[in-house]
């Protein structure tokens, strides 16, 4: 984007890692914790970095927030090098995983801390203080000792806390990870308005691939210090790039398929064309359909059923040994019109399969 | 590619840990000097002239040095002793068991050693036994021993209380379930786990004993002097290196204790 | 409760008190009872050639903070009594501070040390503290003196000409009582500060806060428990001090403990060494009940404050 007038590049990113290698320890045993990471967050994203337990991304956005540094690579925040940079120079917060909230000081005095550190005068801390708790819904609990919060009230005030002195960007670590089931989706919501309401880019860390994919604009998917998939949530789930992102959102079938002319063959001879290259072909369970043996190209014996409340999930046993999983909506009644043993045709929706690298 | 282990240490505060540094320096300076000139061959504690041992001789062959390291000894042992026992029967019938009233005055009772400034007990005991030696005219050394028990009971209270309270109470109940009595429990099952916690209280219990001070000054008769009371006597005179090697021996044998003290309450753990 | 279980209670409170009872004995012949003595004897008149008379006085209380003119019987301020009064208080303050500002640096390195290298730390911290406190009186004292390793570098340096008196002076007791009690600052510090949860360190900074705001906002006052705690035990005994003063203040220079000894001495005036003793307990029991109010607290949580 180039400003006629005056030749000056406007900064998309909010935030611009390259290159990022983090190593912990030294020599031999060292801990490769992040590989070779690039990824651009733009500004006034809800960007997510998602993957197990272990796979670097609460490392890499402890680099983005200044409490560890990386053996190599730069970050950018807003154009500026802020490699290493302290993190109380750096005009990025965080909302802590246990919250962190200081148990001396009231949630009034928590929110308005950094305005307190910054030298702000005590009328504009005032202001914004209660601009914030109004924004969490927290104004009659201002006073109260944040010891004696729930853990949901908790969080709220880790993220007024975060969000008064106005950053760049907020950063999140596994904020939701400690409420109950309810409360979570309860707080997702939140989260997503606030974000909206604040136009802050939000940096959002989880290894809930159900949450990241109803709150993020983007996902970074990571496994073991490497990045594998960057893309919005529709694209990561109907398009994944490869074996581990395909199997750690969501559920998905892997049949084996070979070379053949046309297309690709799967295991009972069956020709198939789809998207993508590779030796595997991948397709979800809902995107498969159980249809009358008679006359389907290809057949299988249904294995067991496993009834989840909404729907019914069959295995199906193929021909030539591989098993699928086929989502069965369930009528008002409840019953699914297959039992174990039954021979079943499979049929998958069209446009619904790809192939991927094996 | 820049390979900097550059990190933003959140616990370190500027100037913190060259204080700390100094002040172990500072905390061990005196003492290694004392150490040190224990070994000077010349009479003064600031010009070295050589390395020599003849303090330690003259110490060893000082008659007084001799009766008062014979007396620490002796009281030491006598009040570990007592303490420990007494301290034991204590612990026993302060823990694990429901709090009754009156608990926390034996509680208050058996620490009051560590509360009360030691001038304000010396000063008790010598009018106390003041009138007691006048009334019966004894003057031996039972009235150190006594004083010395008193203040070595919290001592050795304190590691057996807390050895007691870490035991696991389950082989107390296989003993009762395998029809152990209470005391056969007590003597094959209680008493030998709770041997390191006592070892550990008779331990702090005779290096307490060893160092005290302030009381036994007080509580002496004449001539009756400990190890501490003669250095404090010859303080007062001419000051002479023999003084810093009796001060290295009482370190070492101190130093000795304690290690074995904490490496007894390490391993319960 | 059940009638079984009622008994069961009963008996076992009683063997507690009986298993206890010999301790307390022992405690109240030799430690406890006694003090009773000190009580009843600051009420009495004092004797000609020290002990006492066994008929009541006020005069041993009343001589702690006054004097009895000896021709017309009139009652003066006892200057020299409120002198040592007022070194013993404000040489106890002046350690505390002294303590503090040196042990809490030593307490957070201790700290923040890998788990594996912190109880080796604290071992090095707590060897001078079980060591003879004569001896770590008079190691420091021969350092102090003239032909000492202060002087001795201060010579050597060119800073002085000629070897500076460093001992017998209030100065010498302060920097002996420093010494001597700084390990009983260090330890409580290091309890309170291994409890601290450093993620808020990690919150502080992120909340733009600098070194300096961190220590006075975030790590002071959640601390504080540990430093009344530490604070106490250091004044505590430096009231009552006795050896230090004797030996690095050289007798001129006396604190409530030497002044104490000095009436059951030379002084022979026992009905007020008792008295003194008497105010220097009560002193001390209101210093330890803050005391057990900051153990407390500091248990409970930063609930409320």
């Amino acid at each position: 984007m180039m400003k006629t007038g005056r030749l000056r590049l406007v900064e998309e990113n909010a935030i611009e890692a390259q290159s990022i290698v983090k190593a912990f320890g030294q020599g031999k045993s060292a801990l490769l914790a992040l590989d070779d990471v690039s990824v651009s967050i733009r500004k006034g994203e809800f960007f997510t970095l998602l993957g197990p337990s272990g796979c670097g991304k609460t490392t890499l956005l402890r680099l983005m927030a200044g409490f560890e540094m990386p053996t190599a690579g730069t970050i950018r925040l807003d154009g500026q090098d802020v490699t290493y940079l302290p993190p109380n120079r750096r005009p990025v917060n965080t909302v802590f995983q246990s919250y962190a909230l200081f148990p001396h000081l009231t949630v009034r005095e928590n929110i308005g801390f950094s305005l307190k550190m910054q030298g702000r005068a005590k009328a504009e801390i005032a202001e914004c203080t209660d601009r914030m708790l109004a924004l969490v819904k927290m104004e009659d609990l201002a006073e109260r000792k944040t010891a004696q919060l729930s853990g949901g009230q908790q969080q709220r005030v880790a993220l007024a806390r975060a969000l008064a002195p106005q950053p760049k960007v907020l950063l999140l670590d596994e904020p939701l990870s400690a409420l109950d089931l309810k409360l979570r989706k309860e707080m997702q919501i939140e989260l997503k308005r606030l974000q909206k309401e604040t136009g802050i880019t939000f940096v959002f860390v989880t290894h809930d691939q159900e949450e990241a994919l109803t709150m993020s604009d983007r996902i970074a998917v990571m496994n073991a210090g490497r990045l594998q998939q960057v893309a919005a949530p529709r694209e990561i789930y109907t398009a994944p790039v490869n074996r581990f992102v395909a199997s750690f959102i969501g559920e998905t079938n892997f049949l084996n398929v070979t070379p053949a002319p046309g297309g690709f063959r799967l295991g009972n001879g069956e020709i198939v064309t789809a998207e993508g290259s590779g030796g595997v072909l991948t397709v979800r369970p809902e995107q498969v359909r159980i249809v009358s043996a008679e006359g389907a190209a290809l057949t299988g014996t249904v294995d067991s059923l496993v009834y989840f409340g909404t729907d019914m999930h069959c295995h199906v046993r193929l021909g030539d040994g591989e098993a699928l999983t086929v989502r069965l909506p369930l009528p008002p009644c409840g019953e699914a019109g297959v039992s174990p043993g039954d021979r079943v045709g499979i049929a998958f929706q069209p446009g619904a399969t790809r192939l991927i690298e094996a | 590619m820049v390979m900097a282990e550059r990190r933003f240490s959140v616990a370190s505060l500027p100037g913190f840990a060259a204080i700390a540094i100094a002040v172990f320096f500072c905390l061990y300076l005196p003492i290694i000097t004392l150490v040190i000139y224990s070994f000077n061959s010349g009479p003064s504690i600031a010009v070295w002239q050589g390395l020599s041992l003849h303090w330690y001789a003259d110490a060893w062959n000082n008659q007084a040095v001799k009766d008062a390291t014979v007396r620490s000894l002796v009281v030491a042992a006598w009040a570990s002793g007592i303490a420990t026992t007494l301290a034991t029967m204590a612990a026993l019938g302060t823990t694990r068991r429901a709090s009754y009233k009156g608990q926390t005055f034996i509680y208050v009772v058996i620490n009051q050693p560590l509360m009360v400034p030691e001038i304000v007990t010396a000063v008790a005991l010598l009018i106390f036994f003041a009138s007691i030696k006048v009334a019966t005219g004894y003057q031996g050394l039972a009235y150190l021993i006594a004083a010395h028990a008193a203040f070595c009971i919290p001592f050795a209270y304190l590691p057996i209380r807390a050895r007691l309270e870490g035991m696991d109470l389950s082989l107390e109940t296989a003993a009762a379930d395998l029809y152990a009595t209470p005391w056969q429990t007590f003597r094959y099952v209680t008493l030998p786990l709770l041997g390191p916690g006592i070892a550990a209280g008779a331990m702090l219990a005779f290096v307490i004993s060893l160092d005290d001070v302030v009381i036994t000054e007080f509580v002496k008769s004449g001539g009756q002097d400990t190890l501490p009371t003669y250095m404090l006597g010859q303080l007062r005179r001419a000051v002479t290196p023999e003084v810093n090697a009796i001060s290295t021996v009482l370190l070492a044998l101190t130093v000795l204790l304690l290690t074995a003290f904490f490496l007894l309450t390490r391993k319960s753990n | 409760m059940s009638k079984a279980e009622q008994r069961h209670r009963r008996r076992s409170a009683r063997n507690g008190w009986l298993l206890s009872m010999p301790a307390l004995v022992m405690l109240g012949f030799a430690a406890s009872g006694p003090l009773l003595i000190v009580l009843v004897y600051s009420f009495l008149q004092k004797g000609d050639y020290g002990n006492v008379v066994w008929e009541f006085s006020p005069d041993g209380w009343i001589g702690i903070l006054f004097t009895r003119d000896i021709f017309d019987g009139t009652l003066g301020l006892a200057d020299a009594h409120l002198t040592i009064f007022w070194r013993s208080v404000s040489l106890s303050l002046m350690t505390t501070v002294i303590t503090f500002a040196l042990g809490f640096p030593t307490a957070w390195f201790i700290a923040t040390r890998p788990a594996s290298e912190r109880a080796a730390w604290l071992f090095l911290v707590t060897i001078p503290f079980w060591t003879n406190l004569l001896i770590r009186t008079f190691a420091i004292g021969e350092i102090l003196r003239t032909e000492g390793l202060v002087n001795t570098l201060l010579l050597w340096l060119g800073v002085i000409n000629a070897p500076v008196q460093l001992l017998y002076n209030d100065n010498a007791v302060l920097v002996g009582m420093a010494y001597v009690y700084l390990p009983l600052m260090v330890l409580p510090l290091f309890a309170a500060i291994e409890r601290f949860d450093m993620r808020l360190l990690e919150a502080a900074y992120d909340l733009y806060a600098s070194r300096m705001q961190v220590l006075l906002h975030v790590i002071l006052p959640i601390v504080k428990p540990g430093i009344v705690a530490g604070s106490i035990l250091v004044f505590v005994p430096s009231l009552g001090a006795y050896v230090t003063p004797r030996i690095l203040g050289g007798g001129k220079n006396m604190m409530i403990g030497n002044f104490i000894e000095l009436q059951f001495g030379q002084g022979r005036n026992w009905p007020l060494g008792a008295a003194l003793s008497m105010t220097l307990l009560l002193i001390v029991v209101v210093a330890l009940l803050f005391y057990v109010r900051a153990v407390n607290r500091a248990g409970s949580g930063h609930g409320h404050g």
